[in-house]
């Protein structure tokens, strides 16, 4: 009975279809991490930064009636969250763990708090269907089976996101940007001798974690959920950062753990008729990351700069 | 500073100076680093900056590469007044420096880390490959200094990496090569090459300052010398007209022994045997592989080889921190000639090889030697905190012995501090390192090994160091040496076991040239 439905869901387009969807949900924000972590900033706080993403893409569309402008506020506000967490551990030089475990905090109480001053604790309603993020269907691409399922009748931030996922990849590995940010997050003493400006490349890094994971934010609120509720990323960020580590550092190492952990959350999801309880499948993904963490990979090594305040004229 | 208007007046004074810093002046808290320092370097000659360890010698270049901010003083470059701010400042005014520990990024290529910072096309461009690897090819062929573009740092020898690291100079088109302590890392035979390299570049009109305490190399090297002492000018010296004595005695201040004085040694029964010994490295991997040797009573044995080629490792698994996989390691206390019992230490923590009567001077002294935030008198019973003289059953310090041993130890030992109260850290390197000698050597050890005793300190407390492991010789000790300074193993040993790849490759005299060590150190045979 259970092996029958395992095989059912595995081989059902709906299964895969949401593994993207969430998969998606993933990528975006450790897309930003590994910046943030190859330019040697180690950022814990996307899943802070998705929520403020998620909740300002509702509270911007919602009040300039505009889809777009909400999903550039989440950008711009993961970005102002991020560029908090680049003052406070590339100037300050303070330790970016509690950096990051101080931004998560603060979003859950500054996203909760917004939402009760301006709904008077009644909590957000949802989005009209002209303010959430549109499917696009591919034409008679759309209708391949399987195929035309899984990959051509997405939610437009997929397609975005795969465009950025080529786009950092490329920049990274084929660009003098790329090589100054491995560069400084290697080793930012050789970086600087050589003529790098450390701290501007850390910036310019952390910020864009802060604006891919709003995206992010944007994508859960306005695209997956239709609407924003207290704490609605449920830990995705951290998901986010998993992938990173078990990605070992890579773009695409980092894309496939994405896609494992959304099969996972999408096997949650599918599975619920066979009789299991939801709240076990839940936890799937969760489990996932860690069996990923602790088994398959063993250890990765990050950046070897990673986490380190850069100090000039130090050695 | 008469030495300084002699050189002046015969020559031309006209052309400006490559490189003239004047007044400068540096505090850190508590230290005045460069205390009205001036340099005065001359284009395309090889300029000595000498100063023993802490004599600011680092921080005044460091300042001109602009990785530092004086507080005071003028730099002039080629004449002209210059500003430098960070290291983009210097590479505009074509100054390059080649730091002590590299700036290399070991993941990436050879072409990318030297043009990292200055990539072909423009910062927004895509990277070019091919354009990076012929400006590289180009460059190495101009100045004979062959090399594979697209190999990893990671793979490559330290003297190639050195290579890198002086390309990526040259590829800054700079016309001052500041060379910060660049024969410290290699074996003799890079050395050799490196002097030929940085001929050859001086004489193509390049100006080079070299930074050093090696007084053998500058003599061979270089043609003028300024000497820093205590973070101020101590004098300049033509290096044709000069001297060993000469220039150390400016270095520190006083007459210094540079010979080691000691007679023949009388070797005894063994005391250290160390018999097929294998040990993993922090990877897990093989390091040593089947060491053996003995050390007698009254004897030196002395290791060298380069480093990373196990000698860190069998130091470790000697003293019982690093585990032995397989392998035997005795030692024998000898009372007048006569050997007692030998006992196995194979399997001793390093407890308990304290207690049987071994001492340990750890390379790295602040991180294994002394908690340097604790107080002198604390550091002076670390590791011998249980004994009866310093605690009531092991529980309770009687701390009024402890000062007075304290006290009588940096007397006997000329550890100069203020107080035993104050904090390691507050001590000077070779102070540091005095202190240590009088723990382990008070402790009254039937075998001491020394591992880079004399690392990072000054002139005077390497001679004061060398005479008490002599002294600790001669009083019937066995001495394990292990040393990266080929010097210092071939002055103090009574015989130089030479390590390579984690084996002994070969036991030789110290009347081995350092030609013949160099040889056995990279892997070759006599």
């Amino acid at each position: 009975m259970f092996f029958q439905v395992l095989y059912r869901v595995l081989t059902s387009a709906d299964l895969w279809q949401a593994a993207l969807v969430f998969g998606t949900l993933y990528l975006l924000p450790a897309l930003g991490g590994l910046m943030s972590e190859r330019s040697g900033v180690v950022n814990i706080a996307m899943e802070g930064m998705m929520l403020t993403g998620a909740y300002a893409a509702v509270a911007t569309a919602e009040a300039t009636k505009s889809l777009w402008v909400g999903v550039i506020g989440a950008m711009i506000a993961g970005g102002l969250m991020a560029l908090i967490h680049a003052v406070v551990s590339i100037n300050f030089k303070a330790n970016q763990i509690v950096s990051g475990i101080a931004i998560n905090i603060f979003a859950l109480g500054l996203t909760n708090y917004l939402v009760f001053i301006q709904t008077q604790g009644q909590g957000l309603p949802s989005l009209p269907g002209a303010l959430r993020l549109p499917t696009i269907s591919w034409g008679p691409l759309a209708n391949i089976p399987f195929l035309g399922q899984v990959l051509f009748q997405q939610n437009i931030i997929f397609y975005v996101a795969l465009l950025i996922l080529a786009g950092i990849q490329f920049l990274l590995f084929h660009t003098n940007i790329g090589l100054r940010i491995r560069a400084v997050g290697e080793h930012p003493q050789a970086a600087d001798t050589a003529g790098v400006n450390v701290r501007l490349v850390r910036y310019l890094c952390v910020i864009s974690s802060g604006v891919l994971s709003g995206l992010g934010g944007a994508f859960l609120s306005l695209g997956i959920a239709g609407i924003f509720s207290s704490n609605i990323t449920a830990g995705a960020g951290f998901i986010a950062l998993a992938a990173v580590i078990f990605g070992k550092y890579t773009v695409l190492g980092t894309a496939g753990a994405c896609l494992l952990f959304g099969l996972g959350n999408g096997l949650a999801v599918r599975m619920q008729d066979t009789g299991i309880s939801p709240y076990l499948l839940g936890t799937i993904p969760y489990i996932l990351t860690l069996i990923a963490l602790v088994g398959l990979v063993g250890r990765t090594t990050p950046p070897a700069a990673d986490g380190i305040p850069y100090e000039p004229g130090t050695e | 500073m008469q030495e300084s208007t002699a050189v002046a007046a015969t020559e031309e004074v006209a052309i400006p100076f490559a490189v003239e810093m004047r007044d400068i002046t540096k505090t850190w808290p508590g230290v005045v680093a460069n205390d009205h320092v001036n340099l005065k370097v001359r284009k395309g000659e090889i300029h000595a900056l000498m100063g023993e360890n802490g004599a600011g010698k680092t921080t005044l270049m460091n300042i001109l590469y602009g990785l530092i901010h004086p507080d005071s003083g003028e730099i002039y470059v080629n004449g002209q007044l210059a500003h430098i701010t960070g290291p983009r400042d210097a590479i505009r005014l074509k100054i390059g420096m080649v730091h002590q520990h590299f700036m290399l990024i070991p993941p990436l290529t050879v072409a990318e880390n030297i043009v990292l910072g200055h990539e072909p096309g423009s910062v927004r461009s895509v990277y070019d490959v091919k354009k990076a690897r012929e400006i590289i090819l180009a460059l190495s062929k101009q100045y004979g200094l062959p090399i594979d573009p697209d190999i990893r740092i990671e793979r490559l020898s330290v003297g190639l990496q050195q290579r890198v690291e002086i390309l990526k100079v040259l590829y800054r088109a700079a016309d001052i090569l500041i060379m910060d302590e660049p024969t410290g890392v290699l074996t003799p035979q890079e050395t050799f090459e490196l002097f030929g390299v940085l001929r050859g570049l001086a004489q193509q009109g390049k100006t080079i300052i070299f930074i050093t305490h090696k007084l053998r190399e500058v003599l061979e090297l270089t043609d003028t010398i300024t000497v820093l002492r205590r973070g101020k000018n101590a004098g300049e010296l033509v290096t044709k007209d000069t001297n060993q004595a000469e220039i150390a005695r400016m270095m520190v201040g006083r007459e210094v022994l540079l010979r080691v004085n000691k007679t023949p040694a009388h070797p005894g029964p063994v005391i250290l045997h160390v018999e097929n010994l294998h040990a993993l490295s922090d990877r897990g991997l093989e390091v040593l592989h089947g060491v053996s040797f003995d050390v007698r009573a009254g004897e030196i044995l002395g290791i060298a080889g380069v480093e990373g080629n196990g000698q860190s490792e069998l130091v470790e698994a000697l003293t019982g921190v690093r585990k032995i996989t397989s392998g035997k390691v005795t030692i024998t206390q000898v009372k007048d000639g006569q050997a007692a019992e030998p006992r196995d230490l194979t399997t001793l923590g390093a407890r308990a090889e304290r207690e049987v009567g071994l001492a340990h001077i750890p390379e790295d002294r602040r991180g294994s030697g002394l908690v340097v935030s604790d107080s002198i008198e604390d550091n002076t019973i670390l590791g011998r905190q249980r004994w009866p003289q310093f605690s009531w059953r092991s529980i309770v310090l009687l701390l009024r012995t402890i000062a007075n041993w304290a006290k009588k130890l940096i007397a006997e030992f000329d550890v100069r501090t203020t107080s035993v109260e104050a904090p390691v850290s507050s001590l000077s390197g070779g102070n540091q390192q005095k202190l240590i000698i009088a723990r382990e050597f008070a402790a009254e050890p039937i075998a001491l090994i020394a591992s880079q005793p004399t690392r990072g300190v000054d002139i005077g407390a390497i001679e004061f160091i060398h005479r008490r492991i002599i002294e600790l010789r001669d009083a019937g000790k066995a001495v394990l040496l292990i040393s990266a300074e080929l010097e210092e193993i071939r002055s103090l040993s009574d015989r130089i076991a030479v390590m390579y790849e984690g084996k002994i490759v070969d036991i030789v005299t110290p009347e081995a040239t350092e030609e013949q060590l160099g040889i056995l150190m990279t892997g070759g045979h006599l």
